[in-house]
């Protein structure tokens, strides 16, 4: 496996060898998954019910039982009461364990995630002693406190303050914290909060007792739209005490903190929509195989069957992307680990350097889980708007998906100047393939034909075309504005766009292979359906938004040049039939009743 | 206590069962594999002696490396060690004089088994392996009590329950009442670490020799669609069964 650098994949020709797929599993994770999946069919799914009446004791129950599985720590190293497993196993449980409700899949989430790993990759040897057994055994569940009621994706604006007592023991907590997961079962919260007039905040942990409030309360529960059982309040400071040793890491470093935990979080949402995804697509092709409508089942219809394709599609792009990230993570951390690093530095540079993967899936997979959901809800017709069938509360959760875990525009936003940064630092060298892009526009393009007989070969040249069609923009975007480009939001977001597509159509082109490779063409033969299908919808998207972004950055001749090369860079040799590919996969998900990839 | 629990590993119920090489062997192709449910039940029982009594649990199976995950499972679930019998099970009698074998070098108080194994559903391996080895046995037990030497048993019979008292040695064959659906456990996290260190031992077949072979294999024929008859018309109905169901 060679190793690529994060953001790399946007200048890197990859094999299917360079990346882990789902279908690699060991027979640990088999087991690993077949028992959060027995967990959620047992102590989840039959209640869905209870959790859309905002049964927010069930959720702490089934938190508790998570926690007795083992499910709390996959990741976190058995000296801290953790499970010691790597990253992967993380994100399959991740995985499994938030298929049923967004409710459960929230609390975990926020839990494990931005609960947990603050301290995990930021605490001292005392407090990981202290607290991560807690936290892993579900002894005591976590929260994170960063948003307020005047800061939430300008998170390090927030107004909460800290200020060293007068014996120089104590912080003095005041504020008011917003939107706080867990909170009305959390006794372990981190807070964010500003010393004196520091540029940063600063993170503590604050473990709260309902005896000794110690000048927290809490909000009434919010009235939300979807993730009826999750629990989420206001948190109030009122000289709440904290003592000085629970400061986490260093004064001002709560920001960086608070980021590079959200790394986490995002591709562990990534994974958190992915069963969601599936489980919907078996329960949309359930109905629609017995529902008849003009003396058939609806399952028939060629519209019905476009969703389905489309649904399984992006599904299977979510594994593919999901996993892959997750294992050059892992990957990087045991590089690290080998090297003598601690396990928490390498952790943080892991996650860190893979910032950009973690905030592409993020995007993808919640409007994914949005999209699954809503076709869900369509299928299923009147009865999908129904609160008697699961499409309806799959619907209203998956869209928190979309905003927590920073905005999918802010996510967007960080995905390109993330970027930029790191080629500003000289980690990673877009310029120069940019400028090769740029001049080879001029350039005479080749007349020969290549040989696209092996499967799936042409796809692979095409997502190396849309990677030149987006250092074309993203180059000339930076070469006209330079240091504003902030100022171009619109602009950023469609190259953001074309970024997004090439890392998911890429990751499922490469599954699809590797699944060939072990397999046969004619067994994967719907995973070559979905990699072309999948290509074929990220072809477009690279080609309007191209589109969009030239017409903003250039004019006249240059505008014309570079319109010409993005038309070479998004047009096929033999076109793809995306309706007979379509056919392909419905058939096959039809045939088997459920998502079956 | 030595409790030796014979987990067979079959089809999930919910795989898409055919056959190939004529009709002559079962095509596993992508078809998920489980602990037998009858079995799953027997282990549970076992893991409660285990924790209430004391006792400690082998697993075993007859089969090839392809079962090894089942008997992973067994051992996530709380089973101390397991043993596999290299060679594929292919008729009772030949299983059972496998299992004889580990039964007679293990010198076991109680062997659990389910009562039948939900892929050819036989029936017949625990009472042969009782008669092998020489045990008592009683077969399709819903309940399981052990003191000392004496174990109390109880049977469905029709329309009631029998109460049996027998002495260890002793095979039982089980089904669901020996613990419930609810009492079945997922194996956790540690359980599943903790698998991959326990001794999973394999023994060489005393013999490959098996007195049944499979001529051929049959799938039900596919059901026809539902018709239905309006209750007005009875006429139709008969019409129906007389020339197109031809049953009367
Ligand atoms: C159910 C739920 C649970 C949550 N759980 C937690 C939790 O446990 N802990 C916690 O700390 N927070 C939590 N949050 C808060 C969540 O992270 C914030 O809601 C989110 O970051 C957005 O902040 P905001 O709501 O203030 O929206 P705003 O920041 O006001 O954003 C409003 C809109 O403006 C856009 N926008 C804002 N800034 C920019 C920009 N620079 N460029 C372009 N567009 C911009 C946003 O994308 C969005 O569309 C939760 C929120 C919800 C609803």
């Amino acid at each position: 496996m060679a190793t690529i650098k994060g953001g790399e994949f946007l200048i890197k020709e990859l094999k299917s060898e360079d990346i882990f797929i789902s279908e690699e599993f060991n027979d640990e994770q088999k087991m690993m998954k077949e028992a959060v999946i027995d967990f959620i069919d047992r102590e989840v799914w039959p209640y869905k019910e209870r959790f859309e009446n905002k049964d927010y004791a069930l959720t702490e129950e089934v938190m508790r039982k998570a926690g007795e599985m083992g499910f709390l720590g996959v990741s976190i190293p058995e000296k801290y009461g953790g499970i010691g497993m790597g990253f992967v196993s993380t994100m399959l449980v991740t995985d499994y364990m938030s298929s049923a409700t967004g409710s459960v899949g929230t609390a975990f989430g926020a839990h494990t995630g931005i609960g947990t790993m603050p301290i995990f990759l930021y605490g001292t040897e005392d407090q990981k002693n202290t607290y991560l057994p807690l936290l892993t055994s579900g002894e005591k569940f976590g929260a994170y406190c960063l948003t307020e009621p005047g800061a939430g994706s300008d998170a390090n604006s927030g107004k909460t303050t800290a200020e060293l007592t007068a014996d120089g023991k104590h912080y003095k907590i005041n504020g008011q914290k917003m939107w706080i997961s867990n909170a009305g079962f959390a006794e372990i919260f981190i807070v964010f909060a500003r010393i004196e007039d520091d540029k940063n905040i600063t993170a503590f942990i604050m473990v709260f007792d309902k005896e000794n409030p110690n000048g927290v309360t809490l909000g009434a529960e919010e009235q939300k739209l979807g993730i009826h059982a999750s629990s989420t309040r206001q948190v109030f400071f009122s000289d709440t005490l904290i003592p000085i040793e629970n400061m986490l890491s260093e004064r001002g470093k709560g920001f960086k903190i608070a980021m590079n935990s959200l790394n986490v979080g995002r591709i562990k949402l990534g994974a958190a929509c992915l069963d969601a995804s599936r489980r919907i697509i078996t329960e949309a092709v359930n109905y629609g195989n017995e529902r008849k409508q003009f003396k058939t089942a609806i399952s028939n219809f060629g519209a019905i069957q476009k969703k389905y394709a489309e649904m399984s599609t992006k599904t299977f792009a979510i594994d593919a992307g999901c996993y892959r990230a997750a294992k050059d993570i892992q990957n990087m951390i045991d590089r690290l680990l080998a090297d003598g690093k601690s396990h928490q530095d390498a952790e943080l540079a892991a996650f860190q350097e893979y910032a950009i993967e973690c905030a592409i899936i993020k995007v993808y997979a919640s409007e994914v889980s949005q999209f699954v959901s809503d076709e869900g809800i369509q299928i299923f017709g009147g009865m999908g708007f129904s609160k008697d069938t699961p499409m309806e509360s799959a619907w209203r959760d998956a869209r928190i998906t979309r905003i927590y875990e920073g905005t999918n525009e802010i996510n967007r936003l960080l995905t390109v100047g993330m970027l930029l940064k790191k080629a500003m630092k000289g980690e990673i060298d877009v310029i120069t393939p940019a400028m090769e892009v740029g001049n080879s526009l001029m350039g005479i393009p080749s007349f020969e034909t290549p040989d696209f007989s092996e499967i799936l070969s042409e796809e692979k040249a095409m997502v190396e075309k849309l990677k030149k069609a987006f250092l074309m923009v993203a180059g000339k975007a930076v070469q006209t504005f330079g240091m504003e480009l902030d100022n171009h939001q619109q602009l950023i977001l469609a190259a953001a766009e074309i970024m997004i597509e090439i890392y998911m159509a890429e990751s499922a082109i490469l599954k699809a292979e590797k699944i060939v490779k072990s397999t046969s063409e004619k067994e994967a033969e719907c995973q070559i359906a979905m990699a072309k299908l999948n290509l074929f919808n990220a072809v477009e998207t690279a080609s309007s938004f191209g589109k969009e972004a030239i017409l903003y950055v250039a004019e006249g001749d240059e505008q014309r040049m570079m319109l010409m090369g993005l038309k070479r860079f998004t047009k096929y040799v033999n076109n793809p039939n995306p309706i007979a590919l379509r056919k392909v996969i419905a058939e096959k998900v039809i045939a088997e009743n459920k998502y079956c990839f | 206590m030595k409790i030796l629990v014979c987990i067979s590993h079959v089809p999930d119920t919910t795989s898409k069962i055919n056959f190939k090489e004529n009709d002559t062997k079962f095509d596993n192709n992508g078809v998920q594999f489980v602990i037998n449910p009858y079995d799953e039940f027997a282990l549970t029982r076992a893991m409660w002696f285990k924790e209430k009594q004391g006792a400690t649990i082998t697993a075993v199976t007859v089969g090839n490396t392809s079962t090894e995950p089942t008997l992973r499972k067994a051992l996530a679930i709380g089973a101390d060690d397991a043993i596999r019998v290299n060679t594929e099970a292919i008729d009772g009698l030949q299983v059972a004089k496998e299992l004889a074998e580990v039964v007679k070098n293990g010198s076991y108080n109680l062997v659990l088994a389910g009562k039948e194994s939900i892929d050819y559903n036989g029936g017949m391996v625990p009472g042969m392996l009782a008669a092998l080895v020489d045990y008592n046995f009683v077969n399709a037990c819903i309940g399981l009590e052990i003191e000392g030497e004496k174990a109390t048993i109880s049977r469905e019979i029709d329309g009631g329950k029998e109460i049996l008292s027998a002495n260890l040695p002793l095979v039982i064959a089980g089904q669901k009442g020996l613990v419930e659906e609810k009492d079945l456990r997922i194996p956790n996290m540690r359980g599943i670490m903790m698998a991959r260190k326990k001794p999973l031992s394999i023994l060489e077949p005393i013999s490959t020799k098996t007195a049944t072979t499979t001529a051929s294999f049959e799938k039900p024929a596919t059901k026809s669609a539902c018709k239905i008859v309006s209750t007005e018309n009875i006429g139709e109905l008969v019409d129906l069964l007389h020339n197109e169901a031809k049953v009367i």
